[in-house]
């Protein structure tokens, strides 16, 4: 007690040294993070852009770059390309590197945000069924016959009625909230995932039955601009809500009985995130189709390169989730002769990649 | 008055926890909670934190009634340091602390440097501002509780419990937690800590509180309360309580292992 008096005084004027010298680390250290995500942001354009002159059907990169200016309303250049490229790269090539963007910014925030609101890093942005219920909803759509846009619209409604579902049952048991929630969500997945068996059972096997299956394979082919637009708004209203909330996701994760000493009401926060980062879940598999691993993998990646402050990790994931399912697709379009789903490939990636940083670096799991 | 329970009872279901407590805890008060495991400490904590709601009476903290405040205004008037833990995610220890200082702020808005400077004058307080930028999962037990302290000062509140501060840390760490709590008191914050070490009682705390049968067993001067009966019958074991360095500090001894 008394050595502590005597010191303070002493200490006092080296604080405010300490203070300042401790301040340019701190932001030398957040600098840092900020300088990753900047350049996430920048190898992300970059990727887009290289993957726009990518494909089978040759487009120059010149002819890429002029077509994209001459889309520019009040810009007219002369025409070095065929009409037959201009089809191609703004009705197939960009809508699909925007989709891969979208659904990869998606999946990887809500993924995060999931790891942290559940404080377990091995939660996927599907922990709560919103996968299962898209299948779902999807396979019902293909059984009756319905168009691309009515398989997504139905997979969309049933993702969400799921997580309903599972909040409404956990909300009525008993016991610890999230371990009730995880296993709530697990049972009704499995519910739904007996479901899609059973309409493949009833399929018919020339027709319905092969669509069901590559639907849940996942692919990001054949999305018209217009249904991208109709996906984007459930997904950047749910990865707006979870970008600004990143930094509360920091206090959910010291768990609920900390959480609402600090002054957060941990149950209504944590009801937010769920429900953001399942729109944002739903409307990429609604569109996509399941594509595993992408939310599981690139949290965990990003936490390795800015930490775990989720001041950082959300901005990082956005980026390096949209340029990770970029990557993955042009490897899909571009290996083999008959296009791999990319859900497939994802697992290819993701699985392997996962289990070498789990055995390379213990803290890479918190434990 | 820093806190006041009235007639406060508790039950989880049918079985009765805690019954018709009364306490009044002055301003600038370091109190000791003792009672052996299981009679209710930390429900008592609870509810007077606003966790369990479901009580009936009344918790009266800083003048004003917990259960009319929100969670918001309730971290305004009270803090928790829990017994230190693991946190699942590596942060650094700056970041810790700053998660106690935006019950200012909106729900969309993250901390600025001013809640920056305040979670270093935190850190500062109980002397732990070399380890700002370390990672809270690699410190030592005595640490990461020293900088749970300094979460719920840059709270900000004047009241703070303590739940078994010490109960995982070596002797030395313990000294050093429970000066700095000592510290923190006589700079005007009340704080109330439970304990299993009767003796620490004498050093650390101006007032001990004995919980025993869900009920207020005994409150008052730790010299006073503190007696050779009371510990013998809540804890079951016979001990002396004996007195050194002119009756400046007393410690228990079991009896069974002097009489050998």
């Amino acid at each position: 007690m008394e050595a502590s008096q005597n010191k303070t005084p002493d200490a006092s004027p080296e604080t405010s040294d300490e203070r300042q010298a401790l301040g340019c680390r701190q932001s030398a250290a957040s600098r840092r993070a900020n300088l990753v995500i900047a350049g996430l942001a920048v190898f992300m354009v970059v990727a887009s852009g290289v993957s726009l002159m990518l494909g089978r059907y040759p487009i120059e990169p010149a002819q890429a770059v002029q077509m994209l200016v001459n889309a520019i309303p009040g810009v007219t250049l002369e025409q070095t390309w065929t009409d037959q490229q201009a089809t191609l790269f703004f009705n197939v090539r960009l809508p699909r590197i925007l989709l891969a963007l979208m659904v990869g910014c998606c999946l990887a925030t809500a993924g995060a945000a999931f790891q942290g609101t559940f404080q377990n890093p091995l939660v996927s942005p599907d922990i709560l069924g919103a996968s299962q219920g898209a299948a779902f909803g999807a396979a019902i759509a293909i059984l009756a016959g319905q168009a691309a846009a009515g398989v997504s619209l139905s997979a969309f409604c049933f993702s969400i009625v799921t997580v309903m579902l599972v909040l409404l049952v956990s909300s009525r048991a008993k016991g610890n909230r999230i371990l009730v929630t995880v296993l709530a969500g697990t049972m009704i997945s499995s519910l739904f995932s007996a479901g899609v068996s059973f309409t493949k059972l009833v399929a018919d096997p020339t027709d319905d039955l092969p669509a069901i299956t590559y639907w849940l394979m996942g692919s990001l082919t054949g999305a018209k601009m217009s249904d991208i637009a109709l996906a984007a708004v459930p997904m950047v209203v749910g990865c707006g809500i979870l970008l600004a909330l990143r930094w509360r996701i920091n206090i959910l994760t010291m768990g609920d009985d900390e959480a609402s000493t600090m002054g957060v009401n941990a149950k209504h926060l944590r009801l937010v995130i769920i429900l953001a980062a399942t729109m944002a879940t739903a409307a990429s598999v609604a569109i996509s189709g399941m594509i595993g691993w992408v939310g599981l993998v690139v949290p965990h990646l990003c936490r390795m390169i800015v930490g775990c402050d989720y001041r950082k990790l959300i901005p990082a994931s956005m980026f390096f989730g949209a340029s990770f399912l970029l990557i993955v697709d042009n490897i899909a379009r571009l290996t083999a002769t008959s296009e791999i789903p990319i859900g497939i490939l994802t697992a290819f990636v993701g699985a392997p990649f996962f289990l070498y940083l789990i055995t390379r670096k213990k803290q890479g799991l918190g434990s | 008055m820093s806190i006041e329970v009235k007639g406060l009872s508790f039950s989880y279901g049918k079985r009765e926890v805690l019954h018709d407590i009364n306490l009044e805890i002055p301003d600038g008060t370091l109190v000791n909670v003792l009672g052996p495991n299981g009679v209710g400490k930390s429900t008592l904590f609870r509810c007077i934190l606003g966790l369990n709601t479901h009580y009936q009476g009344h918790v009266i903290v800083n003048g004003k009634d917990m259960r009319t405040l929100s969670i918001k205004q309730r971290a305004r008037e009270i803090s928790y340091i829990p017994q230190s833990h693991a946190p699942v995610y590596d942060y650094e220890v700056l970041d810790v602390v700053l998660m106690s200082t935006g019950s200012d702020l909106g729900m969309l808005r993250s901390p600025g440097p001013r809640h920056v400077e305040c979670a270093y004058a935190a850190l500062e307080r109980v002397g732990v501002a070399h380890l700002a930028h370390r990672t809270y999962t690699q410190i030592s037990g005595g640490e990461q509780q020293l900088v749970l302290i300094a979460r719920a000062i840059a709270q900000n509140a004047r009241t703070i419990i303590m739940d078994e501060p010490t109960s995982a840390l070596d002797y030395g760490n313990t000294v050093r937690v429970l000066s700095c709590v000592r510290q923190l008191a006589r700079e005007g914050l009340s704080i109330v800590q439970s304990t299993h070490q009767p003796d620490q009682a004498f050093l650390y705390s101006d007032k001990t509180l004995v919980i025993y049968g869900g009920t207020v067993l005994a409150f008052g001067d730790p010299k006073d309360v503190i007696t050779r009966e009371l510990v013998s019958s809540i804890y079951g074991v016979d001990v002396e309580v004996n007195s050194l360095y002119g009756d400046k500090v007393r410690v228990c001894v079991p009896v069974k292992e002097i009489a050998r």
